[in-house]
């Protein structure tokens, strides 16, 4: 891991990548030591994260959640039909569950890059 | 009539609940094989159990028997169930793996590092429990009496004793392959009858007479008196309760890690759309070909009953035998998940003395038996009291107590132990007070009723509310290590990190 492990080596790296890798083990060991970077770092990871999941909701709230107060300020729009079914009911059955799978397909593919910059950036890359 | 193939189809899914039980049991051990199966399950093994264990006898009778009686309004209750575990994978699923904690207790303990906090935590987790587990029992002596004219102690007993028998050897590895059987098992039971039902409407109704689809307070929605406010207030303690429900919370520590508890939630919302389509064309066929129902109050039986009245001879005796399995083996896997959270909850708090693994087992045992005694001796207790509306009351009570915690506690640094108890007390005080107002019959016209037979629209900001003021007012009693726990509950597994000193693991 370490770059001078070998005892004859010279070093010929630039200092600019030396100087990322040395503060590459550094961001670890600021979050376990509970300094204010490391600190910095992951609340980061946190906001991210939550800012996404605030989003989902944000979106259901606006599509599905907004569905009652639509039925009830526009009480026309409960009694349009498509291709013979009764729209409340083609929304809160095959619309509602797709929706619901496509948002959470949509967040787990954010989470999972929003881990990836977190882990590159310990990384030091 | 049809008894004597559906008492067989009853007695077959316990069977082979216990057989599929049996053969996990091979490898249940250690003690943590016991609670969570050691996490060596797979996601769509997990997700399948997760689904098995949470489509309880309201989702496989109740939706259809609502649907048929009161129309598109209770739409919103499968659509709610499945939107809970959106909220439950946005906000809880990954950190709550990753904080490895076995129960909603030991989440309190990890993150409030209060003992207080556990407990009452501890309390409210059995008080949930057991308030989700009457109305299965409940609905498996009406099943039975429905089928065969058994009193209705005898469904509740025969759930009681299979789940007893299901718990008490193997813990929890067994039952996560119950569960997982028990999803496909419901599936299939829905989705054949569905067939020659939807054959046989279309040749015109069978033997039944189609009823008018078209009356307008059963097709528009927001038919009812407060129906806005009541329709909001189911969306908030479905959207938000499912995360506080002390069954499924348990489930997400049999997860790998925090990716895999973020995958499975994603196939339990497939696993759940696919499940909810079919309890909703059960509802609208019911309306078609047994509209009597309503008139006679017996639209909890719509499910169990359709085949019977659509088609004729062996292939009717048959079908409702299906449905009688499915609608068992809902019972059984729901009551199964209670009773091992509330027995794993009871074992680790009542019985935190003798640290040895074979102490602790037989500490589990004891509470298994202690949780399904009580249970039904509530449910007798509680026989003439209505209780459709118990599970949605069981799911206010989550919203209003658990689901602040959780998300305070995972997203908010401020989380103070004092204010997490008092957000609890008064949450929870709060929706037991209308949970037990509705229950004994304080039948109140206007908004008071509105709000006691609804009450999470109220109760869970209150809840939040309290939670964030209290422990805005004690910043000095924020716990010690909550850096560490904040780096526990959000860093990928693979880094490594100081997480902090809490091991569960025995």
């Amino acid at each position: 891991m370490s770059p001078d492990s070998g005892p004859q080596r010279v070093r010929v790296t630039s200092p600019r990548t030396s100087a990322a890798r040395a503060r590459s083990v550094s961001i670890a060991s600021e979050i376990d030591a509970q300094t204010r970077l490391g600190e910095v770092y992951i609340t980061s990871l946190m906001r991210s994260q939550l800012r996404l999941a605030l989003l989902v909701v944000a979106v259901l709230g606006l599509t599905l959640g907004a569905l009652p107060l639509l039925f009830d300020l526009v009480p026309a729009v409960g009694r349009l039909a498509v291709a013979g079914i009764p729209l409340p009911w083609l929304l809160l059955s095959v619309v509602a569950f797709a929706e619901i799978w496509v948002l959470g397909w949509l967040y787990v593919r954010q989470a999972e890059r929003n881990e990836a910059t977190f882990s590159d950036l310990l990384d030091g890359r | 009539m049809n008894n004597a193939a559906s008492i067989v189809a009853v007695v077959l899914v316990s069977v082979a609940s216990l057989a599929v039980g049996a053969f996990g049991l091979r490898f249940s051990r250690t003690m943590s094989d016991f609670y969570v199966a050691s996490r060596g399950v797979g996601p769509t093994l997990n997700a399948s159990a997760i689904s098995g264990e949470y489509l309880s006898a309201a989702s496989f009778l109740g939706v259809a028997g609502l649907i048929l009686a009161r129309g598109v309004d209770m739409l919103w209750l499968p659509v709610g169930w499945t939107a809970g575990y959106l909220m439950l994978l946005v906000f809880v699923a990954a950190p709550l793996r990753r904080c490895g904690a076995y129960t909603l207790p030991d989440f309190a303990q990890l993150r409030l590092e209060s003992l207080s906090a556990r407990r009452v935590s501890s309390a409210l987790v059995v008080a949930i429990g057991l308030l989700y587990l009457i109305p299965q029992f409940q609905g498996a002596g009406l099943t039975l009496r429905t089928l065969t004219g058994a009193p209705s102690w005898v469904g509740q007993v025969a759930v009681a004793l299979v789940v007893c028998l299901n718990v008490l050897p193997g813990g929890m590895r067994s039952v996560t392959l119950v569960q997982a059987f028990h999803y496909w098992l419901k599936l299939v039971a829905l989705l054949t009858p569905l067939f020659f039902l939807l054959g046989a409407a279309s040749n015109g109704g069978g033997r039944a007479t189609p009823a008018a689809l078209d009356a307008a307070e059963w097709v528009e929605p927001l038919g009812r008196e407060h129906a806005l406010y009541l329709t909001y207030s189911l969306v908030v303690a479905t959207f938000f309760g499912t995360m506080g429900l002390p069954h499924v919370v348990v489930r997400f520590y049999t997860n790998r890690d925090g990716r895999a508890a973020r995958r499975t939630t994603l196939v339990v919302l497939a696993l759940l759309g696919c499940f909810y389509l079919l309890p909703i064309l059960y509802g609208v066929l019911g309306r078609l070909l047994a509209f009597d129902l309503v008139a006679s109050g017996r639209t909890d039986s719509v499910v169990l009953e359709l085949p019977s009245r659509v088609l004729e001879g062996p292939l009717a005796e048959g079908l409702t035998a299906l449905l009688a399995a499915g609608a068992f083996a809902a019972f059984l896997s729901t009551s199964t998940g209670l009773v091992v959270s509330v027995a794993g909850v009871l074992s680790q708090d009542l019985f935190r003395w003798g640290g040895r693994p074979y102490h602790g087992i037989r500490a589990f045992r004891l509470s298994t038996v202690l949780t399904v005694g009580v249970a039904v001796m509530l449910t007798f207790i509680s026989a003439g009291v209505p209780v459709a509306h118990a599970v949605e009351l069981a799911f206010a009570v989550a919203a209003s107590t658990f689901c602040p915690m959780l998300l305070l506690g995972i997203w908010w640094r401020g989380l103070t132990p004092v204010g997490a108890i008092a957000g609890l007390v008064v949450g929870g005080g709060l929706s037991m007070s209308a949970v037990v107002a509705t229950t004994f019959g304080v039948d109140r016209d206007g908004w008071l009723g509105a709000v006691l037979s609804q009450p999470a629209a109220v109760t869970m900001p209150l809840a939040v509310a309290t939670m964030v003021l209290v422990s805005l007012a004690t910043p000095g009693r924020r716990p010690e290590h909550v850096a560490q726990t904040m780096v526990r509950l959000h860093a990928p597994e693979h880094i490594s990190l100081n997480r902090g000193p809490f091991q569960p693991e025995h």
